[in-house]
């Protein structure tokens, strides 16, 4: 295949790896520069907020989906789980203590994925099946509790949701992107500092090494299905306390958008490289669009899905380009 | 075939459950020169995923998978539909005819593409069809400019909701279809051509085999199929819902593909494994409703049954569960061999 | 000399049908090279697999260190001290050098990983193989050649006291090989004991102290380098074929035919050659294994790209794009790689030997089920298929029937070239016999075959002339007259075509 060769590094001692990272942020900022431009009262700090605030469950549930992917797996069930989980909140929340039901909501996401965890790397299924199983599972029992949202009116619930931080004059964030940047936070001191987060950039990038080199495989792998289950959990939490309700068509087709924020983030998804820095800036390239989009008017939201088919196209034809020049100079 | 003898199975149980709890379900009726039944409905209904999964039997065989199919249904429907919706009159059958063309060769282009992604570029199937899964929900959207397109056209209304011959059309269309692809693939070479690149790649290149353009074929077939089922099921309402219309469809043609015995490793394939699998796939949604458990439970026994058919296909699963006492074989694949696939 | 670290007594290891290891000894010195020797299925890489654990021993006994051991897999092996560096190298590429060294028992501060500490330390010990390069690069940035030494540097670190280096130098070049060559003396210095495994017989004599050689599963024996002669080294690695096969004919007369192929300074993943073969001819290829035999092949077959020379086929001049090309000019190829390269398993014998004949015809013209059904009872009967059931999956046949069936896969095309590349590796004797045989009258009908076969024997009773390689390069091309004896051809292997 015709190529071109990618400069073995960057200037500035950049490796070969962050370019994609890069590339994504130099997008989000050309959007940024670009609406700001061309529509007033754009370019401001509460924008940029206001995308965290509006994705906050999103970014959650991407932080889970990297991992996955980083060992070179899907989890197609996500959205189903944040959906199972605002519903079970909400049937359980007139009852129960909110705390219980959070940690309950919380054991129930970690529950699930640790079992198909279990189930890809013992039985030898491909992910995307049983995570398929897995989506099909958490839809089919949020339609067992109820078809119909259901309205969530616990005081705690709706005290977080009502809350307002004020960051400065002007700006404001909400209680959830605090609760999401601390996982972003975890999760990235996880990859990066403990020996979980090393092992998973070593599954993900040659499975039969990692065996061979006494990494401890099938654990990693569970691990990281159980922290993406853990994550949709909590994506779930932050989604109630954005609607403020439970519903079975929640989150309908989110695996795609976490998917797409990390791919768009420069995660291959072959697994072995990516950074949760990358997968921050695809979730807000992804909301900024809608915002641009909302901006233009005349520009219907059905373009978001469109731009965003696009952006992947561009970044695995990138990721293509960058794995093929590495491994022609390795031959 | 043995190998079709438990999905067969599978379904004679389904319409069993059936019998106990509905009356008159096996019976056909002819009202008006039409047949009725609760199986003619079955067929009618489950029509447009039958034809999706027979084109994802051909993509799974080639050690592919294509999940745009829904929403290439999406596309096809809603450009069949505009095209219409613009013609002076919309009983015109030249006028159908042509609409009908343009959709189905914007999804043959579609599928085109996504061939050439997986057989030229590299890319793995999966994430080469995530690309279109994602954009083309906007893209059939963009043509339906975000409304319901509603149309009131005898001849379209034909293809989802007539009947020729006292058949459903939808019937005629999906054995016209599944007669070609036998055809072709049984009959001509192409099937074994197909088996044989998704069975082993590299030995079919040294054999000789065009892969590329084959693959490409393959795609474009698949999409073709989506585009058909598309037609019918914009047809059967008389509208394009470019939102709703196929979705999630591709989940379950995998699914119907999965229970009909094609291997997601590629290879062997059966078409009549696939239509049993759909047929199963559509009578538990109609066993679901008539036996009067909630219509919402379906998902969990979706869940149920691709689990156990998984589990059931997994080496890895047959050994340790019906681990016998036998001395284990001598690995076939020395340790050192697999890793040189990945780079 | 000093007591052995390791010491393996009377191995023997079994597979279905075949015995792959046989009462083998073998014992291993510490601070010295030791080689291991031996064509395919020699049994070296169960010898191997048996040390390190991968498979388990029928019998004998593994000592190491005077323990007596048993390893449940490479992982157990690595602890107890034995590592194993193998050509495509098991490590994580997207990783940095640094945590390939350390992965899995990192550095820690406080509970997190000190990346400082980890560099620093890599560095160290890089710097003691004379390796200073960049550690916080992933390794994929460097080359294959520095990639082997880190996975070296990662078993040093761990405590290896022996270190087996299987295959470790065939995709290197010249002056890695000499970086290479320097560790393993300095990891020598340092007492480790190493299991080296190459096919280039310079190599084995620049850096092995001494060697093992194994053929068919059995031990040969054990000698010190500098006193075993190539040619007699060749000469234990091949053996002599015995009065096993019945004798064919006298040596054929050589051809004066029109010529077929010509292929002047084509070269790739060979040194450049030229090489011509004429209608009707058998050309034998001589060479150990590794020697760029099958590279030869796969560029007369377009299964490669040739990145020098010229090819004329029938006086045109060609270039194979694709196997697909090569065969419209009348050229087969039946690859002694028949797992990946041959078979499609899930295909029945019937399916498997039309497969190469639809796909010159192509989709639409199928081969009439008829014709199919003559074709395949034809070829059946001729090579005498066992079983004789065409709807059988080929999974299910034996090596040896496999073999056929693909052999008459490209039989149905009617070649006019037809290339075999260790048509007889690991079949029983008759088969081997008939397919003798068979290439004998196919010459006679005036097809050209390239014959490669690691068995001298075989190569001389068959081919009109011979051409010799050695460490991927076309030494000597030898007219198969009365003075060709294997002796000869060992000759010029081991000493490279120079006399």
């Amino acid at each position: 295949m015709k190529t071109l060769a990618l400069p073995r590094q960057l200037p500035g001692r950049l490796p070969r790896n962050y370019l994609p990272v890069l590339v994504t942020g130099a997008l989000f900022i050309a959007m940024f520069t670009a609406g700001g431009i061309r529509y007033e009262g754009f370019a401001t700090g509460q924008i940029i907020l206001n995308v965290f605030i509006d994705n906050a469950f999103l970014l959650v549930v991407a932080v889970g989906m990297t991992f996955v992917i980083l060992t070179g797996g899907i989890d197609l069930s996500v959205g189903s789980v944040v959906a199972l989980t605002t519903m079970i909140a909400a049937s359980l929340l007139p009852s129960t203590p909110s705390f219980l039901v959070i940690l309950l909501v919380l054991a129930i996401g970690g529950v699930l994925g640790a079992a198909m965890g279990a189930i890809i790397h013992y039985f030898e299924i491909q992910p995307f099946i049983v995570t398929l199983a897995g989506m099909f599972l958490a839809r089919g029992l949020c339609y067992t509790i109820g078809t119909d949202s259901i309205p969530i009116t616990d005081p705690t619930f709706t005290a977080i949701a009502q809350t307002r931080i004020d960051l400065a004059p002007e700006l404001w964030i909400s209680p959830t992107v605090l609760i999401a940047l601390a996982v972003v936070l975890v999760a990235t001191y996880t990859l990066h500092y403990t020996r979980l987060g090393r092992n998973v950039y070593a599954v993900g990038g040659n499975e039969q090494s990692a065996l061979l080199m006494g990494l401890p495989v099938a654990r990693t792998k569970i691990a990281v299905y159980t922290v993406s289950g853990l994550c949709s959990a909590l994506g779930g939490l932050l989604l109630s306390f954005y609607m403020l309700s439970g519903y079975g068509l929640h989150a309908v087709g989110m695996e795609l958008d976490a998917i797409a924020a990390v791919v768009i983030g420069g995660t291959l998804l072959t697994g072995g490289s990516g950074y949760l820095l990358g997968t921050v800036l695809g979730v807000l390239v992804l909301g900024l669009i809608q915002t641009v989009i909302s901006f233009e008017g005349t520009l219907s939201s059905w373009w978001t899905k469109i731009v965003i088919g696009l952006l992947l196209l561009v970044f695995i034809l990138l990721q293509r380009l960058i794995v093929t020049t590495g491994v022609s100079r390795e031959r | 075939m043995k190998r079709l003898a438990w999905p067969a199975g599978i379904l004679a149980a389904l319409l069993l459950v059936n019998l106990i709890f509905t009356d008159h379900f096996f019976q056909i009726e002819i009202k008006e020169g039409h047949l009725y039944g609760s199986l003619i409905d079955i067929f009618r209904f489950g029509a447009p995923l039958i034809l999706v999964a027979l084109g994802m039997t051909l993509v799974i065989a080639t050690k592919g998978i294509d999940l745009s199919v829904g929403s290439v249904v999406a596309i096809s429907g809603a450009m069949a539909c505009l095209q219409i919706s613009t013609l002076p009159s919309q009983d015109s059958i030249g006028g159908v005819l042509g609409a009908i063309g343009v959709a189905l060769a914007l999804a043959v282009a579609l599928g085109v593409g996504n061939g050439f992604l997986v057989a030229i570029v590299g890319i793995q199937p999966i994430i080469a069809t995530l690309i279109l899964m994602v954009a083309g929900r906007g893209l059939a959207q963009l043509i339906t400019d975000g409304q319901i397109i509603t149309i009131n056209s005898d001849p379209y209304k034909l293809i989802g909701g007539g009947y020729w011959l006292t058949l459903p059309f939808g019937i005629i269309i999906v054995a016209v279809v599944l007669a070609l692809i036998a055809f072709v693939t049984r009959r001509l070479a192409l099937g074994l051509l197909i088996e044989s690149v998704g069975g082993n790649a590299e030995a079919s290149r040294l054999s000789g085999i065009r892969s590329h353009g084959l693959l490409i074929v393959v795609y474009a077939f698949c999409a073709l199929c989506a585009g058909i089922a598309g037609l019918m099921i914009s047809s059967n309402v008389s509208s394009a819902d470019g939102n709703n219309a196929g979705l999630w469809i591709e989940l379950d043609a995998i699914l119907a593909v999965v229970i009909g015995g094609t291997s997601l490793a590629g290879g062997r394939f059966s078409l009549g494994g696939t239509v049993l699998g759909a047929l199963i796939i559509q009578t538990l949604t109609t066993t679901i409703y008539s036996i009067g458990v909630p219509p919402e439970t379906t998902l969990l026994f979706k869940a149920l049954v691709v689990t156990i058919v998984c589990l059931l296909q997994s080496p890895a699963f047959r050994a340790k569960v019906f681990r016998s006492r036998r001395k284990p074989a001598p690995p076939t694949v020395p340790a050192g061999e697999k890793v040189t696939v990945r780079t | 000399m000093a007591e052995a670290i390791l010491r393996m007594t009377g191995i023997g290891k079994e597979f279905p049908g075949v015995r792959a290891l046989d009462g083998v000894d073998f014992r291993l010195l510490p601070g010295e090279v030791h080689a291991l020797m031996g064509e395919n299925g020699a049994g070296k890489s169960t010898l191997i697999k048996v040390l390190t654990g991968v498979y388990s021993i029928d019998s004998g006994e593994i000592e190491l260190a005077g323990n007596r051991v048993a390893f449940a897999g490479p992982l157990e092996a690595q602890k107890a001290g034995i590592s194993t560096v193998y050509q495509e190298v098991n490590l994580c590429r997207n990783l940095s050098v640094a945590e390939n060294v350390f992965i899995g028992r990192e550095p820690r501060k406080f509970g997190r990983i000190d990346w400082r500490e980890m560099r620093r330390r890599t560095s160290d010990l890089l710097r003691q193989l004379d390796l200073p390069i960049d550690v916080a690069k992933p390794l994929s940035h460097y080359s294959l050649a520095i990639q082997q030494m880190v996975a070296i540097a990662r078993a040093i670190d761990i405590d290896a006291r022996v270190l087996i280096l299987d295959e470790p130098t065939s995709s290197l070049d010249a002056g890695e090989v000499a970086q290479l060559f320097r560790v393993m003396r300095r990891l020598k210095e340092q007492g480790i004991a190493i299991l080296f495994v190459s096919h280039f017989l310079d190599q084995i004599y620049e850096i092995a102290d001494r060697m093992t050689i194994l053929r068919n599963g059995r031990l040969v024996g054990e000698y010190v380098t500098a006193e075993l002669p190539q040619v007699e080294l060749v000469g234990k690695m091949i053996g002599r074929e015995l009065a096993e096969l019945e004798r064919l004919d006298e040596r054929p007369p050589a051809r004066t035919s029109d010529t077929l192929v010509e292929a002047s300074e084509l070269g790739g993943r060979v040194a450049p050659f030229s090489l011509t073969i004429r209608e009707g001819e058998v050309v034998g290829l001589a060479g150990l294994l590794g020697s760029g035999r099958t590279e030869i092949a796969r560029l007369l077959f377009g299964a490669d790209h040739a990145a020098t020379g010229t090819l004329r086929i029938g006086g045109d001049q060609v270039t194979l794009r694709t196997p697909r090309a090569a065969m419209a000019r009348g050229v087969a190829f039946c690859s002694e790689n028949r797992r990946e390269e041959g078979l499609v398993p899930e295909l029945t014998v019937r399916e498997n030997l039309i497969l190469a004949l639809q796909a010159r015809r192509g989709w639409s013209r199928p081969v009439p089920r008829k014709k199919q059904d003559e074709l395949v009872a034809k070829y059946i009967k001729a090579l005498n298929i066992r079983p004789d059931n065409p709807e059988m999956l080929i999974r299910n046949l034996s090596g040896g029937n496999q073999q056929k069936v693909l052999l008459a896969r490209w039989l149905i095309l009617e070649p006019r070239l037809l290339i075999l590349d260790e048509p007889t590796r690991g079949i029983d004797v008759g088969a081997k016999a008939e397919i003798q045989k068979l290439v004998v009258e196919l010459s006679d009908g005036g097809m050209a075959v390239l014959f490669i076969s690691a068995e001298l024997d075989e190569v001389l009773r068959l081919s009109h002339k011979v051409a010799v390689l050695r460490d991927r390069r076309l030494v000597a091309e030898l007219p198969n007259d009365d003075t060709l004896t294997t002796d000869v051809l060992m000759e010029t292997i081991a000493s490279g075509g120079a006399k």
